[in-house]
Formats: structure tokens, C-alpha cells, sequence
């Protein structure tokens, strides 16, 4: 049985639609990961799992628990780290942990036990019992880390766990998640970070515009795509008509699997291919049309690709696209009760 | 919460208490609310006594002295502006999300939010009028006595749960601390001044004593000024408003009235806000 069971999600902010069918399962014990760019749903759909928001219309279930007929037994099940936490900066980071143990309802020893058990198990004995005002972001990452599992929750929700972190703290944040998942603690995290999700999910779904495009493991996601990549661009811009043009000119080519036009990036061409001994085909095919090749590259296929195959574009032209049109006072009002 | 469950309470307690020990912490390592509240009041005893102590004998209702007169005002006044402001700390958690950390916790009952702000802003209030109260003596305003001064918390007590259960549910209904800030600033002094809290009855017009006599710090104000008048019984006339003669025990009453009718008004909007 899934330890997490997302059923055709949809929710909407006014006009906009956040979620439009989303469907999810996370087996017990994976390291799942959520990837997808800026406003694909991500956060919304771990609000909802955190019961902070209820679906318009859907289904959540955590380890076999409605949560949305039994919220309670859901939160004692979970731990949430959101994107943003909030910290109270007067208290100390022990002094919010006890908080938080509180809150959960753990027997004060054993509170007490566990807290001294995360401070040293994340490194915090340092500054612990300093004011949280003063952490830096890599602190207080730690510190949302270990009042996520104070209460050793049998699933770990992280919305975005390393964005603007550095490479030490990030790594040192998938150490810590690795090992959770190697002691049996399903974990699921949201990122629109490829490298992040490649190095850390054992499982995982793509999502864009609220809905799930792709499902599996990394590896599997990027074998199903098969072949090699080739990247091709005639001139630095070029425009619809052309890149119609040289799609009918090069399908035909033995060895050409497919091809997709990556509108957002001047109109250039991906192609896959069977393998390296396509490249000279396609540029003596060029070459005999009077074509000029401005770049052509070759790679494997990478978690980015799954992304342009659905979709069209690839992640960070989604994220680009979307920077322009965040509102960020709206964000903080949906997010506020 | 099901009545069955023996944990309910030991889990309501907890949550409660930890909540509540927040906001004390955040009270001792920022204390200048406090210090504030105290201050401020302070100065009006120490001003308007001054301003008005050559005023003519056998001015006042009973021959008071003016600085005697207005410490029951001052130390209502206190207790007032206190509540008054228990909105703000659950208005910044709403805004800054700490309110979303609670929330995804497994509470027994999320009135221990709202409990938790009650305790703590009561709390605070009684402490601040009780500085006060100390601080009028000191100038020489006169002190209530043991029975007085049981009288003086009840009726304190009574106004600070009333004016905690609206600045809580503006809390929850203003979009952003900006307007929690400026619907307690315009309701501050106005409600003050619109009080027998700096002048009697007799002194106003005849519009502005219909506003004073249907102000509920006129209800605290009257029975402290009499519990610092002299031993009291409640059953006697403390004003004569023009829609007839209201006594302590009617005092009280709406007090404990508008308490009821305010917790009711806001408890949808609650239930709603952290459902």
C-alpha cells in the first residue's frame, strides 16, 4: 500500500487553476521527488498533503488515513517543512523545538531526549540555544529539519528543502534525508532543481501545470525517452516556418527517432537520435540543403529532456516564464488564514 | 474532543501552556509593551491630576478630588489599551505564517490558540492596572481596600475578556497589522474621552452623555471609582443616565453581558479562521 495516495487533485485560486487532476503515489520508505517549475503546483499540492488547504475536489490519503475526514491522525503522521517557515526570532532554536514537541504532544522527557538527539544528529550544538533572529539560512533550514522530525513522523514533506542554500548546507541536507530514508521514513520533497531530484529521489513525478506528466524512477524516466539528444540551431534565432522546414527535411533521416521544436529557445531543434553515428548524417543532409549550422550538440538524455518531451520547453524557460508573472503579496495572501 | 479520551485534557494543557509560555518569553526578552503600558498611563495620572488639581472645591460628585476621580478612569484605561492590543501577536503570526506551523500540528483543539493570547494579554493587563493602582496610592489617590480591590480585578477582568474577544476577532477579519493598528488607534482615546473616565456625567452635553452612558468603560469606570469612594454596595445608583438610573449590579452585568455577546459574535469567524 502507498504510504501517500494522491487522487485527481484540483484547486483553484479564483480563475486560476493550481491543481487540475493531480493523481500521486509514494510507495513506503522511497525518497520521492516533486519536480516541476515555479507555479506547477508543487507548493499547493504539499499544503494540501499538510492539511493546511483543502482540495476543491480529490482525494488525500496518508498511510491509509482520509485526510481530509481525519486531519488530526494525518499531522501526527506527518512531519511539514514548508518553503518559508516562519521562526519566532526571540526564542531560541531549543525553546522553539520544545515548542514544537509540545505541540505534538510528546512526554516532556522525551521531548527533551529527542531534541538533544537532532541538535547533535544536525550539528546545532553550536547555536542552538542562540536567538533564531541570528541563524543564517543554512541554520534555520537545519532547525525546520529537526522540528519536521521531532516527532518522528512516519512521512517527511519538504516544500523546496535547499533553495538558496550552499552547496555545503544543501549537501549536508541530503545527507540527512538519505539516511532518514535508510532508516525507513518516507520522504517526499519538492524541488525545481534537476540535479537535486537526479541525485536524490529513488522515485519521482514531474508535474506542470497542475498535473502529473511523468512517473518513475529517474533512471527509468530517462531510459523510456531512449537515445541520444541533439541539440540543433541553423542560426542563433530562427523562427517557426524554418524550424517546420527543417523538421520535414530531417525526419526522414534514418536514425531520426523524433523531433521537438523548443519554441522557447529561439526555435531550436532537439532531436533524438539512435545514436553519435547520426551526427554526420544530419550535418551532410544540412550541408546538401545550403543550411548553416550554428550549434549542434550531442548528450544523453537527461531528466530536463523528460521535461522538453511533455511539455515542449524545457525547465528553466518554464521557470523564466513564469518570473515575470509571480505575485508574491498574492502568494503570501493565499497562504495566509 | 470526545469526553471519553483521558488525554484530551492532559494534551489541551500542554499545548495551552506551551503556547502561553511563547508569549511570556517573548514579553521578557521585549519587555518595552509592558513598560509602555504602565508609562503611559502613568503620565495621564501624573498630567491630567495636575491639570485639573486647582479646580474648584465641591466640583465633583461628592466632594472628590479631581486626581481621586480620575484614577478609577486611568486604571480602566489601562486595562483597555492592554487588551486592546492582543490582537497584534496573532495578527503577525497570521501574516508571517507562524500561525500555519500551529496549525499543522496535531492540536487538540485549536481554541488553545486562542486561549493561549486570552491567558497571556489578561495577564498582562491585570499586572499593568495593578501597577497602576500601586502608583495612584503612592501620589495619593486613595487604595480600594482588600473587598474593593476584589471588586476592582472582577470588574477589570470582565472588560479585558470583552475588549481580548474583539481585538482577536479584528485579528482574524483585517487583512494586515497596518489595520489592526489603525482601528485600535482610532478606537483608543475617542472610546476614552466618550467615558466618565476625565469628566462626570453632569459635565457633558446632553448627546455625549447618551454616549458616555451606553460606553462599556463607563461600566468598569463606575464601580471602581465607588470601590475607591469607600466600602460599596452594589444595589446603590452610580449614574444617573439619561435613560434612568443605573446601579453596580447593572454595571456588571452588561459587562458580563457584552463579554458573552462579544466571545459568541466572534466565535464563527474562529471556528471558520482555524477550521
Amino acid at each position: 500500500m502507498p504510504v501517500l495516495e494522491l487522487i485527481h487533485l484540483e484547486k483553484a485560486y479564483g480563475e486560476v487553476k493550481a491543481l487540475d487532476g493531480l493523481s500521486l503515489s509514494v510507495p513506503e520508505g522511497a525518497l520521492y521527488g516533486l519536480l516541476g517549475p515555479n507555479g506547477a503546483g508543487k507548493t499547493t499540492t504539499l499544503r494540501i498533503i499538510a492539511t493546511l488547504l483543502a482540495p476543491d475536489r480529490g482525494s488525500v490519503r496518508v498511510a491509509g488515513v482520509d485526510a481530509l475526514k481525519d486531519p488530526r491522525a494525518v499531522r501526527r503522521l506527518l512531519g511539514y517543512v514548508a518553503q518559508e517557515v516562519a521562526i519566532d526570532k526571540i526564542l531560541t532554536g531549543r525553546e522553539l523545538l520544545q515548542l514544537q514537541g509540545d505541540l505534538y504532544h510528546l512526554p516532556r522527557r522525551e521531548r527533551d531526549r529527542r531534541i538533544d538527539e537532532l541538535v547533535s544528529g544536525l550539528g546545532m550544538e553550536a547555536w542552538v540555544d542562540r536567538r533564531c533572529g541570528t541563524y543564517s539560512g543554512g541554520m534555520r533550514r537545519r532547525l525546520d529539519l529537526a522540528s519536521g522530525l521531532l516527532h518522528r513522523p512516519r512521512v517527511l514533506v519538504l516544500d523546496e528543502p535547499t533553495v538558496g542554500l550552499d552547496i555545503e548546507s544543501r549537501a549536508a541536507i541530503w545527507q540527512v534525508l538519505r539516511d532518514l530514508r535508510d532508516q525507513g521514513t518516507s520522504v517526499l520533497l519538492s524541488s525545481h532543481y534537476l540535479e537535486e531530484v537526479e541525485a536524490l529521489a529513488d522515485q519521482m513525478a514531474i508535474i506542470d501545470a497542475g498535473r502529473v506528466i511523468a512517473e518513475g524512477s529517474p533512471e527509468a524516466l530517462k531510459q523510456e525517452l531512449g537515445g541520444d539528444r541533439v541539440t540543433l540551431r541553423v542560426r542563433e534565432f530562427s523562427d517557426p516556418s524554418e524550424a517546420n522546414h527543417l523538421c520535414a527535411l530531417l525526419e526522414p533521416l534514418d536514425g531520426v527517432r523524433r523531433i521537438v521544436v523548443n519554441r522557447s529557445q529561439g526555435y531550436s531543434l532537439n532531436l533524438v537520435v539512435d545514436g553519435e553515428e547520426v551526427l554526420p548524417r544530419l550535418r551532410a543532409e544540412l550541408d546538401a540543403a545550403g543550411l548553416p549550422v550554428f550549434a549542434l550538440a550531442q548528450s544523453r538524455p537527461s531528466l530536463d529532456d523528460v521535461y522538453l518531451q511533455a511539455t515542449g520547453r524545457t525547465l528553466m524557460d518554464a521557470e523564466l516564464a513564469v518570473a515575470g508573472q509571480r505575485d508574491p503579496k498574492l502568494e503570501r495572501k493565499q497562504a495566509m488564514r | 474532543m470526545t469526553a471519553s479520551d483521558p488525554s484530551a485534557l492532559s494534551e489541551l494543557t500542554q499545548e495551552t501552556v506551551a503556547l502561553t509560555r511563547r508569549l511570556f518569553l517573548q514579553l521578557q526578552r521585549r519587555p518595552s509593551t509592558l513598560v509602555a503600558g504602565i508609562l503611559q498611563p502613568l503620565i495621564w495620572l501624573v498630567l491630567f491630576g495636575a491639570l485639573f488639581s486647582r479646580a474648584p472645591e465641591g466640583l465633583l460628585p461628592g466632594g472628590m478630588s479631581y486626581g481621586r476621580f480620575l484614577g478609577a478612569g486611568v486604571i480602566v484605561f489601562t486595562a483597555f489599551s492592554g487588551a486592546l492590543n492582543a490582537g497584534l501577536p496573532v495578527m503577525f503570526d497570521r501574516e508571517f505564517g507562524f500561525l500555519n506551523r500551529l496549525l499543522v500540528a496535531p492540536l487538540r483543539s485549536r481554541s488553545s490558540i486562542v486561549l493561549a493570547s486570552v491567558l497571556y494579554i489578561t495577564t498582562l493587563s491585570l499586572v499593568q492596572s495593578l501597577a497602576i493602582m500601586l502608583m495612584a496610592a503612592f501620589l495619593g489617590y486613595g487604595w480600594p481596600g482588600l473587598a474593593g480591590l476584589g471588586l476592582v480585578m472582577l470588574t477589570l477582568l470582565m472588560l479585558v475578556f470583552a475588549v481580548t474577544a474583539l481585538s482577536l476577532g479584528l485579528a482574524f477579519a483585517l487583512p494586515g497589522h497596518i489595520e489592526l493598528i489603525a482601528v485600535i488607534f482610532v478606537a483608543n482615546l475617542p472610546l476614552l474621552f466618550a467615558s466618565t473616565a476625565l469628566a462626570p456625567l453632569s459635565f457633558m452635553p446632553t448627546w455625549m452623555g447618551w454616549l458616555a452612558a451606553l460606553n462599556p468603560l463607563t461600566f468598569a469606570i463606575e464601580p471602581i471609582r465607588a470601590a475607591y469612594a469607600g466600602p460599596l454596595d452594589l444595589s446603590n445608583v452610580l449614574l444617573e443616565a439619561p435613560y434612568g438610573p443605573v446601579s453596580g449590579t447593572t454595571c456588571l452585568l452588561v459587562l458580563a453581558g457584552l463579554t458573552l455577546g462579544l466571545f459568541l459574535l466572534i466565535r464563527p469567524l474562529l471556528n471558520r479562521k482555524l477550521a
